[in-house]
């Protein structure tokens, strides 16, 4: 019997036939990801129900020596959940409780499959949220967000998920169960919650993850200004930030968003804005509104064209409305488009978007902005058409240049997405062949085989071809987005 | 004190200098200024690295909120140079009117009573270059303050205690430091009272920059901000809190400076940083309290700081027994953890893949 047959058939005395699936139709829906671009057929995809089913499912991998991926809601940006061509997709949706919430400690532990905005919904009575909030939220898991350390608008004053997992309960990649964390905010020894934490599935599999929750703030006061040049929207941030501000957001978006939001969703933005930027200040309502005037006065005084305060959360919404719809309804603009997520200092952030347009115009792709200014994550959407010969590598070579572009200036290739199947042999522009070996030889101390989730971050290694599919189904239907 | 430790010290002042101090020597360990004593004490055969040469900020830009220093550059230094431009190290790195570094805040992955408002040093490292113990110059992380390439070293390294690498560079995010500062001080009446509100004021609206406990009943609650709102904000917190005594300015300013560490006597007590939670503190406190030792409770209730009078073995045991682990800093202790070790699996692992010679000692 082939390997992969002796394998099936032990498959099939862990999983009954309805939470084992293998047949082209059952496998077809697990072969990509948000990132449609890459595609590969796994051998099987299995359906765990308990912590016990996962756990002997990595086990027999290891045992046969087969690959396997981990996956949630399959929203990654960067391939990261893609199948390995003839491995295993172990699919943890059904792993979606909440097991535990305490708001006197104000920790959630749930499985990894539970829906990241589940955890701010369960904790809503207690008035306590989950901070992380990457654009996907209504639909991606949490085990999905550690795995590929998600981020989302509030990253600069809450940081990433990183900073907001105490505790995992992990398999890793040849079955061994360890604890990692616990239920505290601090810690001795070293910090090995803070390094699995965006493993890319490299590190086997989290069971169980204990969340720290936020009390939600008393107030936020949101304005949102427009300006006739990105640039002085930059020097705007700059300023705000220079002024000693720390907003929980500030988001820009450039004319092309702007018009496509508009159309969308009807928000409202200054008409013919080049750039709109929108500031949130959040916390105890005394210190705010005090800090709110001085934030006005610096932004009124900042060149902008127009500058409008939110006078209630209805308006407020509208603000926000816009800018998250941003991602769909640049999509409509274009069969296609490529999203990169770079970091650049902050201070840079003009010069990149300026470096950015020349790219744009030299080269005749139409690319939008949308970013989250105040931890300098650009969201570059480079609009093209799938079925035009050629577009699709035109526009990888025009992301891979902003890339580039994001390194030449000091920043990341990456702030949120993950490096995934997709910006792999970025990472080697980025870190040199030493960092290089050495984070390789953590990966194959901690999975000698490199059957979790195996091609994914490093440079070289098998990959499926890339091939354009146009968008996601739910990122046509507005329930994701590329951010 | 042993033999080698008296030894003269290996004192690189550059990053090539370290990573030739690392290649010729078989054993050692990297050490900073000393502060945190237990951690630091070199084994018997091993060499002592220290980094206290190895200091200045490379990088500080305030527009950015970062910084990028040498792993020796005093905790002082940094913390003068960032107040020069209003900003701070949210998470209050303890020892640093002693002289400790940002190396060894970051390998004993201590911080102050600041870490309730945005978080601890885990937070706020964004970047590290190291040494292996194979002797390779390694980066991790970046110098941005939002970066998902590469797997999270820089977060390892905290609390690593000189066993996985010896750090050279690092690569901080800082905040804008509040204009003014504010603290009430409530008397309430024994331990659960005070729980009760630390548990209350943790998942209330109130954005506190301190939220400390002495047991039993002494609260110390922070506020930071523009000074006008103090007023408003120090009668709506005692409305929920209850009445206190209120400090500002440079009184303030003190109590905040001495919070940590707890004064122990390092002849006679291990000072020792236990991780809690707030459902935990009764018992330990009750336990602490027979043993004579004395304790605060910083960060909201997620850590213990202890003056234990009696052995390390004793303090070992009754820290096992409930499950918790602790990290000793100063005192007659012959190893710098104790208690419950939580993914030894996990860290063995990653020790042997960053020191396959076992260059550094083990944990």
């Amino acid at each position: 019997l082939p390997a992969s047959d002796t394998f099936l058939a032990a498959l099939r005395r862990l999983f009954p036939a309805a939470r084992l699936l293998g047949t082209e139709a059952g496998l077809a829906p697990f072969e990509s990801d948000g990132l449609t671009a890459f595609r590969a057929q796994p051998l099987a995809v299995v359906i765990p129900e308990t912590r016990d089913e996962v756990i002997a499912a990595v086990r027999l991998c290891h045992q046969h020596g087969i690959p396997f991926v981990a996956r949630g809601s399959g929203t990654s940006l960067s391939g990261g959940s893609v199948p390995v061509a003839g491995g295993l997709v172990i699919a943890l949706n059904r792993l979606n409780k909440i097991l535990r919430l305490d708001p006197a400690q104000r920790i959630a532990v749930v499985e990894p499959g539970a829906i990241n905005t589940s955890v701010s919904q369960a904790a809503a009575r207690h008035r306590l949220y989950y901070a992380p909030d990457p654009s996907s939220q209504q639909i991606c898991t949490i085990g999905g967000n550690v795995a590929f350390n998600a981020g989302g608008a509030h990253c600069l004053k809450y940081g990433m998920t990183s900073n907001h997992v105490l505790g995992l309960t992990v398999v890793l990649p040849d079955g061994e169960v360890v604890e990692l964390g616990g239920e505290s905010l601090e810690n001795v020894g070293p910090d090995l919650t803070g390094l699995y934490v965006g493993h890319e599935g490299l590190f086997g599999v989290a069971l169980e993850i204990t969340l720290r929750l936020l009390p939600m703030p008393e107030c936020y006061r949101t304005l949102l200004a427009a300006y006739d040049r990105v640039e002085d929207a930059g020097e705007a941030v700059a300023q705000v930030v220079a002024a000693g501000f720390l907003p929980g957001a500030m988001e820009i978006m450039d004319r092309l968003a702007i018009e496509a939001a508009e159309a969308a969703v009807h928000c409202g933005y200054p008409a013919d804005a080049n750039a709109i930027l929108i500031v949130e200040l959040e916390g105890e309502r005394m210190g705010v509104e005090a800090d709110f005037a001085r934030l006005k006065e610096l932004i009124n005084a900042s060149g902008a064209r127009e500058v409008r305060v939110a006078r209630d959360s209805a308006e407020r919404l509208l603000f926000w409305k816009g800018r998250k719809s941003a991602f769909s309804a640049v999509g409509r603009l274009s069969p296609d488009f490529l999203v990169q997520d770079g970091v650049v200092p902050r201070g840079k952030l003009g010069l990149a978007l300026r470096e950015i347009e020349t790219m744009s115009r030299e080269r005749g792709i139409r690319v939008a902005n949308v970013f989250h200014a105040g931890d300098g994550n650009l969201h570059p959407l480079i609009l093209f058409n799938g079925r035009e010969p050629g577009a699709l590598e035109r526009a990888e070579a025009l992301a891979g240049d902003i890339l580039r572009l994001c390194l030449r200036l000091g920043g990341s290739i990456t702030g949120e997405h993950g490096v995934g199947l997709e910006k792999r042999a970025y990472l080697a522009e980025q870190f040199n062949p030493t960092d290089l070996e050495v984070m390789h030889r953590l990966h194959r101390a901690i999975d000698p085989l490199e059957l979790s989730n195996r091609g994914k971050m490093f440079p070289g290694g098998e990959a499926p071809a890339l091939t354009a599919h146009g968008a996601h189904p739910l990122e046509r239907a507005g329930i994701i987005s590329r951010e | 004190m042993n033999a080698a430790s008296a030894a003269p010290a290996l004192q690189p002042r550059t990053i090539d200098e370290v990573v030739e101090a690392v290649r010729a020597h078989p054993r050692l360990l990297a050490v900073g200024a000393g502060t945190k004593p237990v951690p630091a004490a070199v084994p018997p055969g091993f060499a002592t690295l220290s980094l206290r040469a190895l200091t200045g900020i490379r990088e500080y830009d305030p527009a950015e909120y970062t910084f990028t220093a040498l792993a020796g550059t005093p905790i002082r230094t940094v913390a003068e140079e960032l107040a020069r431009h209003g900003q701070y190290l949210p998470f209050d790195p303890p020892f640093g009117e002693a002289g400790a570094t940002l190396g060894g805040t970051i390998a004993t992955g201590v911080s102050g009573p600041g870490r309730q408002r945005y978080g601890g040093v885990r937070d706020f490292i964004l970047g590290l270059r190291f040494v292996t113990g194979a002797g390779e110059l390694v980066q991790g992380g970046g110098k941005v303050v939002k970066n998902a390439a590469g797997f999270d070293l820089p977060k390892l390294f905290v609390g690593s205690l000189g066993r996985l690498g010896v750090m050279a560079e690092v690569t901080f995010k800082v905040f804008p430091q509040p204009r003014a500062f504010a603290t009430l001080r409530v008397e309430l009446p024994g331990l659960t009272a005070a729980l009760a509100v630390v548990g209350r004021l943790g998942a209330s609206v109130f954005d506190l920059e301190g939220l400390e406990l002495d047991p039993p009943g002494t609260l110390w609650l922070r506020l930071g901000g523009t000074a006008e709102t103090f007023a408003g904000r120090l009668a709506e917190l005692e409305r929920q809190a209850g009445a206190g005594q209120r400090l500002e300015g440079d009184a303030e300013a003190d109590f905040w400076r001495r919070r940590v560490p707890l004064a122990a006597d390092p002849a006679s007590h291990l000072l020792v940083k236990v991780p809690v939670t707030l459902g935990a503190i009764p018992d330990l406190d009750e336990a602490l309290a027979a043993a004579g030792a004395r304790r605060q409770y910083g960060a909201g209730g997620n850590v213990a700081w202890i003056a234990w009078p009696g052995s390390a073995e004793a303090l070992d045991a009754l820290l096992n027994e409930r499950g918790l682990g602790g990290l000793v800093l100063t005192g007659p202790s012959p190893r710098a953890l104790l208690g419950r070790t939580r993914g030894e699996g996990f860290r063995r692992r990653i020790k042997a893949a960053l020191d396959p010679e076992g260059r550094f000692p083990d944990f």
